[in-house]
């Protein structure tokens, strides 16, 4: 079922439970509109006109199509409960622990991606509205010792794999959606609200991400690219930036 | 007839708004105006609604033929385009982003609040509602009156947004904060607009609860209402209850933009690297709140009157009784209280805990379960019966499955972990699209046709009208299903290029080219409609009060119904809405005001 629905390649540890669930609930709906449609079809055949001159007054008598609700009430519970509400509990509400995730914050504006690492010290520098600039967007304060070693990209998010990630997202003007589409992963940043947002990337690779609420005239546009690397990776990329930082 | 017609020598020498000229005309021709116009009879305000909701769902629908154009040609300049929408919307015939994100916005509230809803309840409820219940007229004939100018004017301010510098609203349907806040003046027009049309939709509740309440014919009891009638009462009820949080939002949301507050303005907003000058505070989710609290009920004020259409349609048609009548009642009424109590599942993504999304995926799981037994009891009415497959029959049958795919789509949004990936994909546009086109508006066509004898005394012509369901039928598939495929995919909506700037988008995005073509095609089709309706007014076949048959009371009152009073003599009820093949009667019919059984044999 997941192959036909041609949802793009799961690449996070939860996107399993969730293409899983994506291919229950299909299944359900097939079963329900094949079986409801061979019953329509049938009804309207043998029932038409030309082969029934006279209606019944009394209709359909039996009452199976009780025991059919039942079952699709019984088949919504089981989704609910059994999957639905554990799923959001432990993979949205939960936070891992910072130790052994990556801590990133993404920072959404009109019509960018500002993503923030806290460097080695895994601190976040300060942060002021003063300070924002063109080559400052997120306003970074690095006369503050924890802002030193930080890292800011624009539309451009690298995480190592297997290891957990948190995002904090927060938005600097209208709401965007924060959408890794392979991630199975879509946030909402609504200004004044600072949401996390987590998944463990299970797959390594480079795809898009996604503004996933219209923000305004290039809303089409607000695309970003993020990559799953291997760790070793990733720690190459990180000292590499690291070069580039101003020196004080 | 010699000379001008009236109207030209009054109204157009003193300008088309002039208050003497109207006044003089309604000095001289008191009579026209009062029964065109300014009439307080409820079937012709019904049919001022269904003129109007008609011509703005040819609006709606001709900025969705834009929509879809451009998402298969973005960028490809269309010369055509700057004709009809002029230079500053597509210079050279390429159309700009603002353009696009105001036919998004334009699209969704004329089809919602201009087209279906005014076509559903305005004139179907106004004209059906006291003619069904053997009523006169509806209880307060002035403020029917009161509430179709409202939302005339409604409409008006609405186009007229178009034309303001900046153009129409241009953030959605749905108007999120803080973008709705800081866009262009053609929002205030859109909040202003929105105003009147809940006003109008209020006055419009009112009248129709205490109609239905008060005006029932003697023997009329409440379980011998046509179903109809009982999903303009839920409906009624809806809106009264839900429009009002709409009512609220838009006047919060208007002084944000014309006073300075920031009730949905949060403190240290930066727009475009400068700091927002207002006194913040505020809270963006807010508007979502009191938006979907309505938005949601007001799903089912598209979805109700259709499926009492529906219901009157298959009866008639099937001769028979439908199928669980209490059963019908009682799940619309849950239907109706349930709807409450499930928007904020439109807002899943917005940082919700575990608990509070548990239970609106409960409550929405719950609300599939009445829907499902409405649904069910329409195709089991069908199980025995003799059923003839005209036109408006045909229209009512396919709703059945095609709101059935609508409905099974929402099971996947309704639960927060697949809404993840689908959440603002093009799969939610196809998901409400099946409900409300090839639903609900399928139902309103069928409408249209089975009431249209009672109405003008004539038949619409059969051949065009099974060339319309039929082209629409397959057209609107080819635009909608390909939605579900690209939503699944990931591509999302409301973009201008369609999504191909994005890598994922790319195995479905060719589906874009057909549904552009498919929407062209649609249109072609709606011209079947478009001439059968006005032919058929002059040459359509003539018939007498009832040719379907049927045995609700607006068969009984004279066609077309008198005007001011409607029935010869008001009817008195002796049973049921659907006595169809009544065991032991000759013929298959046995109307609602007819005293005996035997009279009707």
């Amino acid at each position: 079922m997941i192959e036909w629905l041609g949802m793009p390649v799961g690449a996070s540890a939860h996107a399993v439970e969730v293409d899983r669930l994506m291919a229950l609930v299909h299944w359900l709906m097939l079963v329900m509109f094949v079986g409801w449609s061979t019953y329509f079809t049938y009804v309207l055949v043998r029932f038409r006109r030309g082969r029934n001159p006279r209606a019944s007054y009394h209709g359909v008598r039996s009452r199976w199509s009780t025991w059919a609700e039942a079952g699709v009430l019984v088949s919504e519970v089981v989704l609910l409960v059994f999957f639905a509400i554990p799923f959001w509990s432990r993979q949205v509400d939960a936070l891992p622990a910072e130790q052994g995730s990556t801590v990133v914050r993404v920072v959404a504006e009109q019509f960018a991606w500002n993503v923030h690492y806290p460097g080695p010290d895994g601190v976040f520098g300060r942060t002021s509205s003063d300070l924002v600039s063109a080559d400052n967007p997120l306003g970074l304060d690095r006369r503050d010792p924890a802002g030193r070693d930080d890292l800011t990209l624009v539309n451009e998010l690298n995480l190592p794999v297997g290891r957990p990630a948190i995002i904090w997202l927060s938005t600097k003007d209208v709401i965007h959606s924060f959408a890794l589409p392979q991630m199975r992963v879509k946030q909402d940043a609504i200004p004044g609200v600072l949401q996390p947002v987590w998944f463990t990337p299970s797959e390594t690779g480079q795809w898009e991400i996604v503004c996933a609420q219209l923000c305004g005239l290039a809303h089409f546009r607000m695309r970003g690219i993020y990559r799953i690397q291997t760790p070793d990776e990733f720690q190459a990329w990180l000292a590499e930036e690291a070069k580039y930082l101003p020196a004080y | 007839m010699a000379g001008p017609s009236p109207w030209a020598t009054h109204l157009s020498h003193a300008g088309p708004c002039s208050l003497a000229a109207l006044r003089t005309a309604w000095l001289r021709y008191p009579n026209l105006l009062r029964r065109y116009l300014f009439s307080t009879d409820h079937k012709v305000i019904g049919l001022q609604y269904a003129f109007t909701s008609l011509f703005f769902l040819l609006v709606g629908f001709s900025l969705a033929v834009l929509i879809r154009w451009q998402q298969a040609y973005a960028g490809q300049p269309l010369p055509l385009l700057t004709l009809l929408v002029g230079e500053v919307n597509a210079p050279g015939g390429i159309m700009l982003p603002e353009f696009y994100n105001q036919l998004g916005a334009m699209h969704g509230t004329i089809m919602v609040f201009l087209g279906v809803v005014p076509l559903a309840v305005g004139a179907f409820g106004n004209y059906l509602v006291p003619l069904q219940i053997g009523a006169p007229d509806m209880a307060f004939p002035r403020l029917n009156l009161a509430s179709y100018w409202f939302y005339a004017a409604g409409g008006v301010v609405m186009l007229a947004s178009f034309f303001v510098p900046g153009g129409a609203a241009m953030s959605g349907w749905t108007s999120y904060p803080p973008l709705a806040d800081f866009a262009p003046q053609g929002q205030t027009w859109w909040l202003a607009g929105m105003l009147l049309l809940v006003l109008s939709s209020l006055l419009g509740a009112v009248n129709f609860i205490t109609t239905i309440v008060q005006l029932r014919a003697p023997g009329m009891t409440w379980f011998r209402l046509p179903f109809f009638v009982w999903t303009q009462l839920i409906t009624s009820f809806l809106l009264l209850l839900a429009f009002p949080a709409l009512q609220a939002a838009a006047i919060l949301q208007g002084m944000d933009r014309l006073a300075g507050t920031s009730f949905f303005l949060p403190s240290g907003l930066m727009v475009g690297g400068q700091a927002v000058d207002v006194a913040g505070g505020g809270s963006a989710l807010l508007w979502q709140h009191l938006f979907w609290f309505l938005a949601h009920p007001e799903v089912y004020v598209l979805v109700l009157p259709a499926m009492g259409i529906v219901a009157e349609i298959i009866a008639n048609n099937s001769r028979k009784p439908v199928f669980g009548y209490r059963l019908m009642v009682y799940s619309i009424f849950v239907l109706g209280f349930l709807s409450f109590t499930v928007w904020a599942h439109h807002m899943y993504l917005t940082g919700m805990g575990t608990t509070i999304s548990a239970i609106f995926q409960a409550t929405t799981m719950i609300i599939s379960i009445p829907s499902v037994i409405v649904l069910s009891a329409l195709v089991l009415s069908l199980h025995g019966g003799s059923i003839r497959f005209n036109t408006p029959m045909l229209f009512a049958l396919a709703f059945l499955p095609m709101f059935g795919i609508g409905g099974l789509t929402g099971l996947p949004l309704g639960l927060a972990a697949t809404d993840i990936p689908l959440h603002d994909t093009n799969y939610v546009v196809g998901h409400f699209h099946y409900l409300v086109a090839p639903g609900t508006i399928f139902a309103l066509f069928a409408g249209i046709y089975h009431w249209f004898p009672k109405i003008t005394g004539r038949m619409m012509n059969e051949t065009l009208g099974r060339l319309h369901f039929a082209g629409s039928l397959v057209t609107m598939n080819l635009i909608f299903f390909p939605m579900l495929m690209q939503g699944m995919a990931g591509v999302n909506r409301r973009l201008w290029d369609g999504g191909a700037i994005y890598q994922h988008a790319e195995p479905v995005l060719y589906l874009n080219v057909p549904m552009a073509h498919a929407a062209f095609g649609l249109a072609l089709v709606q011209v079947f409609f478009i001439v059968n309706l006005f032919m058929s007014l002059k040459g359509g076949r003539r018939v007498t009060a009832n040719p379907w048959e049927a045995t609700t009371l607006e068969w009984a009152a004279p066609t077309p119904p008198r005007a001011h009073g409607n029935f010869d003599e008001l009817p008195r009820v002796y049973r049921g809405p659907y006595e169809y093949s009544v065991p032991g009667m000759d013929v298959d019919f046995l109307p609602q005001h007819v005293p005996d059984a035997k009279a009707g044999a």
